[in-house]
Parts: C-alpha cells; sequence; structure tokens
C-alpha cells in the first residue's frame, strides 16, 4: 500500500491464525461497524447529542488487538473510542447509552461519547486531551511491570497526536523505563481536517520518529486485521517478557469525518473512493471467502451482529435518563462533592 | 518528640508511608541519588532504592501520567513536581485528567495519588520558580489541596494524603524547608480537611495558610504586645476540603476576618472564604472583612521587591492596626 510499508509480520493469507480467531475477528468488525453507523443514525434522529468521533473505515485496528488482547491487559482511548471500548467486550447498550445519555450508559451519562471506560473490562478510559493519555498509558505499564503481573497497556491514538509534546514524553519516559506499553498510531491521514503530510516534518508521523527513542520502525496495514492481530500479538507477547515498549503505526483511513460536524469535504476527488475499495470489512470477507469459508456462515454472522445492535438500540432507547441526583455523585471516594464541611 | 526541619518531615512523611505500604511508590525528576533540589527527600533512594524511588526526565506530564496510570491500577505514587510554576505544564493532566476521572466514569477509576510540589516565594527565583499557586489548584473540582505550616503537619499530612483515596495535591512552601519544629515520635498521621486554631484574640481572627501561618503569629504577638489587639491565628492547612466550621466559628467569636494569602489578589482563595463568612455569618461581623495579599503582579526578584511584594509581618500589623482599631 505504501512504498516505506516494513511488513515485520507474514502475509495475511496463510492458515495459521485458524478459523475461530478469524470469525471472531470478522464478527467483531461487523459489530463495530454496524454499532458506529447506528451510532451515526442515532445522532439523525437528535437522539444522541453533543459531538461523536467515528472509527468508520479503522475498525481492523480496534478488532486486531481486541481479539489478541489478555483480559486482564488494559485499553487507554482517544475520544474516537467507541470501537475501542467495545473491543474488549464493553456492553453494546452500555456504549449507545452514554451516547444518548441514558441510565444504562457506562458512565450514567457523566462522561459521554469522548470518555468511555469500562474498568472491569480492561478500558481504562478515553481521553479527549490530545496526547494527555500515553504517559497515563505508561503508568498503567508501570504498575503492571512493579507487581510482576505481565499486563500489557494498550495506548490507541490518531497521527495528529504525533505533534504533541506529551507523545514524545512518553516514549521516552517508556523506553527508559522498558515498560509493558504498546503505542498503537492510527494514521488515518489527516489531523482532524488537515492532512498530517502537510503538517508533520516526516512521512510516517510515529514510525519516522521512533528512532528518536530507541524503537523500531513499525508501519503496517491497518485495514487488514490479521496484520494487526498478529502484529499485536508479537509486541504484546514481547512486552510482557520485560522486552520493553512498541510504536505501531497503522495506516487507515476514516470514511466519515472527524466528527459529527465535519462532512470530510477537505479531501481530493477520488481518495475515499480508493480507500473504500480496501474497507477492512470488504477485504476480510473476501478473504474468508477465498479462504474457503461458507458464505451462509458470514450471512449468519452479519445478521447476529446486526440483531445484536438492533437489541442494544432498543435496550438503549428504554432506558431511562439518569436522576438528577446523580449530579453531585462520585466526584470523591466517598461518592459525594462536598469540598467542606 | 524530635526537632525535624520542614524538609526532614517531607522525607520522614514518605519514608513513613512507604515502609507501611509496597504499592507506595516515589517518582520526580532529581529525586532518588541527589535526595531532590531541595533536599526534602534525602535518604529515600538509599532506604527504597531505585524501584521504588524512581528518578525521571524533565517529563512533567509524563511524570504525572505515569502517576496516574499508576494508581488506576493499584499503586499510591507521591509524585514530585519540582516548583509548583512547573504545573502550567502538566496542568492538563491535573485538571483535565486526575481531577475529572472518577467522576467522568462515574466512580469506576479511584486515583490515590499524591503530588508534592515546592510552592511559594522567598527565596529569590522570579516570577517562574516563586508563585503561590494553591488557589489555581484549589479551582478544579475533584482534587483535594492541602498546604501545611509546620513540620509536624508536614508529616502528618503526606502521610494523610498517601491513604486518601482521593488525589492530593500538597503545596510545601519552600522557604520554610529549614524551620525546624516538634514532630511526635512514631507513627504520624493527621486529618485532611481539618483547620487548626494556633491562637486566641478576641479582636479579630487571621485566616492563613503555609508561610502566611509563620507572618500571622509574628503579627500577632506584636499586635497584643503593641497595640492592645489581641488576634486569634486560624491556620487553614486543607483548602479542599475546607474547614468552614471552625473558620466561622472563629470568626463568629472575634466578629472580625483578616485573610492573610501569598497568591496574588484576584481568585485568591482568601475571596473564597470572604464569601462564604459574608453568606453565612454577614450578622456576626463588627467590620469589613480584610484581605491582605501578594499585588495581582507577577513576582519580582530583587530581595527588596519581593519582600515588599508578598505580605510581610510589618505589613499585616501596619493594615490591622489601620483597620480594626
Amino acid at each position: 500500500m505504501n512504498k516505506t510499508t516494513k511488513k515485520t509480520p507474514p502475509p495475511a493469507t496463510g492458515a495459521d491464525l485458524g478459523s475461530e480467531v478469524r470469525l471472531d475477528l470478522y464478527r467483531l468488525q461487523l459489530e463495530l461497524r454496524y454499532c458506529e453507523k447506528r451510532a451515526y443514525d442515532l445522532f439523525l434522529q437528535n437522539l444522541i447529542k453533543g459531538t461523536s468521533h467515528l472509527s468508520l473505515g479503522q475498525e481492523a485496528i480496534a478488532a486486531g488487538f481486541g481479539v489478541a488482547m489478555r483480559k486482564d491487559d488494559w485499553t487507554f482511548c482517544t475520544y474516537r473510542g467507541h470501537a475501542h471500548t467495545l473491543a474488549r467486550g464493553a456492553s453494546m447498550e452500555g456504549v449507545l447509552g452514554e451516547l444518548m445519555g441514558r441510565q444504562c450508559g457506562l458512565l450514567g451519562g457523566k462522561g459521554g461519547s469522548m470518555h468511555l471506560t469500562d474498568v472491569k473490562n480492561g478500558v481504562m478510559g478515553s481521553y479527549a486531551i490530545i496526547g494527555a493519555h500515553l504517559p497515563v498509558a505508561a503508568g498503567a505499564a508501570w504498575s503492571a511491570q512493579y507487581r510482576g503481573t505481565k499486563q500489557v497497556a494498550v495506548c490507541f491514538f490518531g497521527d495528529g497526536t504525533t505533534n504533541i509534546g506529551a507523545f514524545h514524553e512518553a516514549l521516552n519516559f517508556a523506553v527508559i523505563w522498558k515498560l509493558p506499553v504498546i503505542f498503537v498510531c492510527e494514521n488515518n491521514l489527516y489531523m482532524e481536517y488537515t492532512p498530517i503530510r502537510s503538517v508533520t516534518a516526516v512521512e510516517h508521523p510515529a514510525a519516522d520518529r521512533a528512532s528518536a527513542y530507541n524503537l523500531e520502525k513499525i508501519v503496517i496495514d491497518g485495514n487488514d486485521a490479521d496484520e494487526v492481530y498478529r502484529t499485536a500479538q508479537k509486541y504484546m507477547e514481547r512486552a510482557r517478557e520485560g522486552g520493553g515498549p512498541a510504536l505501531i503505526e497503522c495506516m487507515t483511513y476514516r470514511h466519515s469525518g472527524h466528527s459529527r460536524a465535519d462532512p470530510g469535504k477537505y479531501r481530493p476527488e477520488g481518495e475515499l473512493e480508493r480507500w473504500l475499495e480496501r474497507d477492512p470489512i470488504k477485504i476480510y470477507r473476501e478473504r474468508l471467502l477465498q479462504m474457503g469459508m461458507v458464505e451462509a456462515t458470514l450471512k449468519d454472522l452479519e445478521t447476529q451482529s446486526m440483531q445484536k445492535v438492533d437489541r442494544a438500540t432498543e435496550e438503549a432507547k428504554a432506558s431511562p435518563l439518569p436522576s438528577i441526583d446523580d449530579i453531585e455523585k462520585n466526584v470523591w471516594a466517598d461518592g459525594g462533592a462536598a469540598w467542606r464541611n | 518528640m524530635a526537632q525535624l526541619t520542614y524538609r526532614e518531615a517531607v522525607a520522614a512523611g514518605i519514608a513513613q508511608e512507604m515502609r507501611r505500604d509496597e504499592s507506595v511508590v516515589f517518582l520526580g525528576e532529581d529525586i532518588g541519588a541527589a535526595g531532590g533540589v531541595f533536599k526534602a527527600t534525602v535518604g529515600l533512594f538509599e532506604e527504597f532504592g531505585p524501584r521504588r524511588v524512581r528518578d525521571t526526565p524533565i517529563s512533567e506530564q509524563a511524570i504525572l501520567g505515569a502517576a496516574m496510570g499508576a494508581a488506576m491500577t493499584g499503586l499510591r505514587p507521591i509524585a514530585e513536581i519540582m516548583f509548583s510554576d512547573f504545573l502550567a505544564v502538566c496542568w492538563d493532566i491535573v485538571a483535565n485528567e486526575i481531577a475529572k476521572s472518577r467522576y467522568m466514569t462515574d466512580g469506576q477509576i479511584s486515583l490515590p495519588l499524591v503530588i508534592r510540589t515546592a510552592n511559594g516565594a522567598g527565596s529569590r527565583f522570579g516570577a517562574q520558580h516563586s508563585q503561590a499557586v494553591e488557589n489555581w489548584a484549589m479551582a478544579i473540582p475533584g482534587i483535594k489541596v492541602i498546604a501545611p505550616a509546620f513540620p509536624a503537619d508536614v508529616k502528618g499530612l503526606i502521610a494523610a494524603a498517601v491513604r486518601d483515596p482521593d488525589p492530593v495535591i500538597i503545596f510545601e512552601q519552600k522557604s520554610l524547608y529549614a524551620f525546624k519544629g516538634e514532630v511526635p515520635d512514631g507513627e504520624c498521621i493527621e486529618e485532611i480537611g481539618k483547620a487548626k486554631v494556633l491562637r486566641r484574640g478576641k479582636d479579630c481572627t487571621i485566616v492563613a495558610l503555609a508561610l502566611m501561618v509563620h507572618r500571622a503569629l509574628a503579627a500577632a504577638e506584636i499586635l497584643e504586645r503593641d497595640y492592645g489587639i489581641s488576634c486569634t491565628v486560624v491556620d487553614v492547612r486543607s483548602l479542599v476540603p475546607l474547614d468552614t466550621q471552625t473558620i466561622l466559628a472563629e470568626v463568629a467569636l472575634t466578629g472580625r476576618l483578616v485573610t492573610i494569602e501569598e497568591n496574588p489578589r484576584l481568585c485568591g482563595w482568601g475571596a473564597e472564604i470572604a464569601s462564604i463568612v459574608a453568606d453565612e455569618i454577614f450578622w456576626e461581623l463588627d467590620g469589613p472583612i480584610i484581605r491582605i495579599t501578594t499585588p495581582h503582579i507577577p513576582l519580582p526578584s530583587a530581595d527588596l521587591l519581593e519582600d515588599n511584594a508578598i505580605p510581610s509581618v510589618e505589613r499585616v500589623v501596619r493594615e490591622i492596626r489601620q483597620k480594626i482599631d
């Protein structure tokens, strides 16, 4: 896909992953896709307020890591974090309910789209200030290292994040302490509205900076769930065994604009269409058929995934609004908000 | 009772908690092998080793971000930000991340962490190494804010902060580091959120924090001896949570409130206390509230200028004498 792409893992066509993993990857990508599309529809119906940043077109990355991660590993997401949260097993009605400001929301309506968190499934927060969560992920990795638990922290972020200070502080920090953290740059070619190439000194905003931190340059096809999965496994295992962090740049593309407000008009003609040809779900489906999977099996997965999204939507819609009494709850560990006696 | 300096009390408080709880770790710039630029952490690296006392690069966002990530996954980190002025370069982590995470996640994330920082003037370091910024922290919901004035409080409040389930920021006044005071032997722990009445008088109640507590006490001596004005002095100790019960009760007893604040004038912590007193016990007041603060300026460096910018004992005496007589 890209001349400088250095494909560390083997080609993604072998049978080495096994059909169970492959079907998991397919199912998860479908769920992420259908749920994001549903979120968009619910916006149009004014059932979801505020802003929202969809991962449409980028599902292979969240899915590849989601399937590869150990149950007790930690995910750190950005404000574009619906997919990464769902990929760890967070309840879909909890995600949609949060977007809709319902009581069943993962955060009871306190956080919203940009702050999805599900600690019991290892989702340690979605962070809406660019770069802030890279040091936080490093800190979680420090805790795993200190306690000897062999957990790994996986931190997702966009290409735009590579130009903020926290990115550089966190990389240096993680390397000098040899922390079990995987930094995953989803390079979708645009920092919000502006092409990343036009505001960055290097071609690969993450990978071309890796050498400054004594890290390997890794660029992979972020639209190939198999390649993401293999790469995730390889570097997470290395990190678990004390081999330190990795910085992985995944080339991808978002099918929609930066956020709800952005129709993406700044994209050159034909670019979206070219990337739609490389839609991660489309290419994965073709691969599964080539590998001998039965059409009916895939159709079943597609139907089940859509039904899951439909059910979650109905449950979220049926959930009551949060209680006004919740406004002053959970500022402090005692459950309250008192700042004086 | 041992006599410890304020800086020795810092190390003693951290050591007490690290001995007690293996999950307590300490990180910051030059805190380990060097013992801290203010020598407030001498001996910790030797006792607990590099695994628990970790020197970091000059990366304040990484320091506080790492403390946050560690705290949400089972450790109880203490992070040092060398000068409180440097909080400005990692304020995102303090104000947007640490303070808000519990609320935004509806209680899913707990952050039992401590940020220690050297605050305030008196060292002729100029405007970027001398600010009193406790009022910045006080303005952010979700973080506790304490500022001890005495070695015993330093040790006891550090211990309380480490054991607190919520994030706590401790402002240590850097020109108090050499101040000596009695610290109880054995385990020492104070309660966060309690002001302390240090002396009682009948004419006014001076409410002060950190270095200004010492100036308040000295001024109260002079006012009593030379002018017959007797003052109550309350050491606030904790801005969040704020011990309004003690403050309101002590102001009601004298009928006058004086705040002495090292922070610049606008939105200083004394303004909040003045507002609470005016709202809740206005009819107990015998005269206007007096706020004595640093002017609303960046701090100058020259000793003459710095000494005349932050509230001095002489200025406190003068203002109280003029306004209370």
